[in-house]
């Protein structure tokens, strides 16, 4: 079956449709994003935002519906699939609470180059360079406990970029930063991602972070609204 | 705010006398300015030499006060296209902005589309102030800084609103 992609779309959705028990969190949501493209996803508190994220980069299966990412349906493809898919051509920022304890910042960095089996050493020298892009260099031997919480959004960055995607999901990243820090990290986020021709995925309820995004799209009700055109 | 606006916006929902007019602006309007006459049958005059209304009946008595206007249809095409199109987004904007939301709910118009349209328009601007915010030096910053502010509160004024549409519009048409 063919499924109505627009033409030279890196990841589309079309008519997904997501229920949690009796809650319909999408109800014929559709999206699309191309490469280096920085999307913001809006919209009110409980509108499916999240959802649409999940359903997206293949964290949630919807009940019905296409994910497309560049040639392969995310919809037909088994859970370990989409797992490896997720591992090498997807990034994320969360936030909170992403960065592993123990580990060391350039070690976090680091992390997903490992799993697809990059050397210790090539990892960490990759990763460092990150921290330097995103101004974190100097705390590259702390522990995520022993860093503030902007410092720990922008390691989080360097490691939702260090893998090289094509597409970085990002669900409120600068939710619990001010101003300053929230604005230089959404600089750092789109200039490393528009350099690296990275597609962005943005959720944010915040109209000043969506700002930094090309187009934005609302959702209401799981329905998902691009307001490129209106107006 | 453009009063000829509301006053044919006002007339939309149904023909009404001059004095009766003022009172309706008024109660929903014109709480820290009231309309005086002049302006109203200025503006009446204004709008039945452009065709947008028309003279629907004249009490008896005589005196200005005493006829009854009606919109037209070009009249409805002009209250349409002003609804239509958003705002310059610039800073005490609500009074129109809530003007126009009142409107679109009076004469059955899809209220929705109107804060989304406006939120697109916000967002535009939001975007260019941004990337010159970019290129600027501090001053540029700081200039930008306080426009977005300013803006960014619009813009969840106007999300607001569009969550309490249903409310509002049982309130608008009781
Ligand atoms: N895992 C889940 N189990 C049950 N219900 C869920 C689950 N995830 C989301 N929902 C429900 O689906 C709806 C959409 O949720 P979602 O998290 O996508 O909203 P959101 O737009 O991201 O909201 P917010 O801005 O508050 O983060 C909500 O009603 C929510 O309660
Ligand atoms: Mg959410």
């Amino acid at each position: 079956m063919t499924t109505p992609t627009a033409t030279g779309a890196l990841l589309s959705a079309h008519d997904l449709h997501k229920t949690y028990g009796s809650t319909p969190a999408l109800a014929g949501a559709d999206f699309q994003i191309h490469a280096g493209e920085v999307v913001a996803v809006m919209g009110p508190s409980g509108s499916g935002k999240s959802t649409l994220l999940h359903c997206l980069a293949g964290i949630v299966p919807p009940d019905s519906g296409t994910v497309r990412y560049k040639d392969r349906d995310l919809s037909a493809m088994a859970d370990a699939g989409r797992s490896a898919l997720r591992r090498s051509e997807f990034g994320f920022v969360f936030q909170f609470g992403q960065l592993v304890p123990e580990l060391t910042c350039t070690e976090n960095v680091a992390l997903p180059l490992r799993l697809v089996g990059v050397h210790r050493k090539e990892a960490n020298a990759r990763a460092r360079e990150w921290l330097e892009r995103l101004e974190v260099d100097d705390v590259h031997d702390h522990r995520p406990g022993q860093v503030s919480g902007g410092q720990g959004q922008r390691v989080a960055i360097a490691r939702a970029l260090v893998g090289n995607p094509g597409v970085i999901f990002a669900d409120e990243p600068t939710g619990a930063l001010d101003s300053l820090n929230g604005e230089r990290v959404m600089e750092l986020l789109t200039d490393a991602a528009r350099d690296t021709r990275a597609a962005v995925v943005l959720v944010t309820h915040e109209s000043r972070v969506a700002a930094y995004s090309d187009r934005e799209v609302v959702v209401r009700d799981g329905k998902a609204r691009d307001m490129a055109g209106v107006g | 705010m453009s009063i000829s606006h509301t006053l044919l916006g006002l007339l939309e929902s149904g023909p009404r006398h001059g004095y009766d007019l003022k009172r309706a602006f008024d109660e929903r309007f014109g709480h820290d300015r009231p309309l005086h006459y002049g302006q109203v049958y200025s503006t009446m005059s204004r709008l039945l030499k452009n065709g947008l209304i028309e003279v629907d009946g004249v009490e008896a008595g005589g005196g200005p006060e005493r006829k009854r206007y009606a919109i037209t249809d070009a009249g409805v095409t002009d209250v349409a296209e002003w609804l239509a199109r958003p705002e310059k987004p610039e800073p005490y904007l609500q009074s129109v902005l809530y003007t126009k939301v009142v409107l679109a709910l009076l004469t059955e118009r899809d209220a929705a589309e109107l804060l989304d349209t406006q939120r697109a328009e916000h967002l535009r601007l939001m975007r260019d102030l941004t990337r010159r915010k970019k290129d600027g030096d501090l001053a540029d910053q700081l200039i930008c800084d306080h426009a977005l502010f300013h803006l960014e509160a619009d813009l969840r004024w106007l999300e607001l609103t569009a969550a309490r549409l249903d409310k509002l519009a049982k309130e608008v048409r009781r």
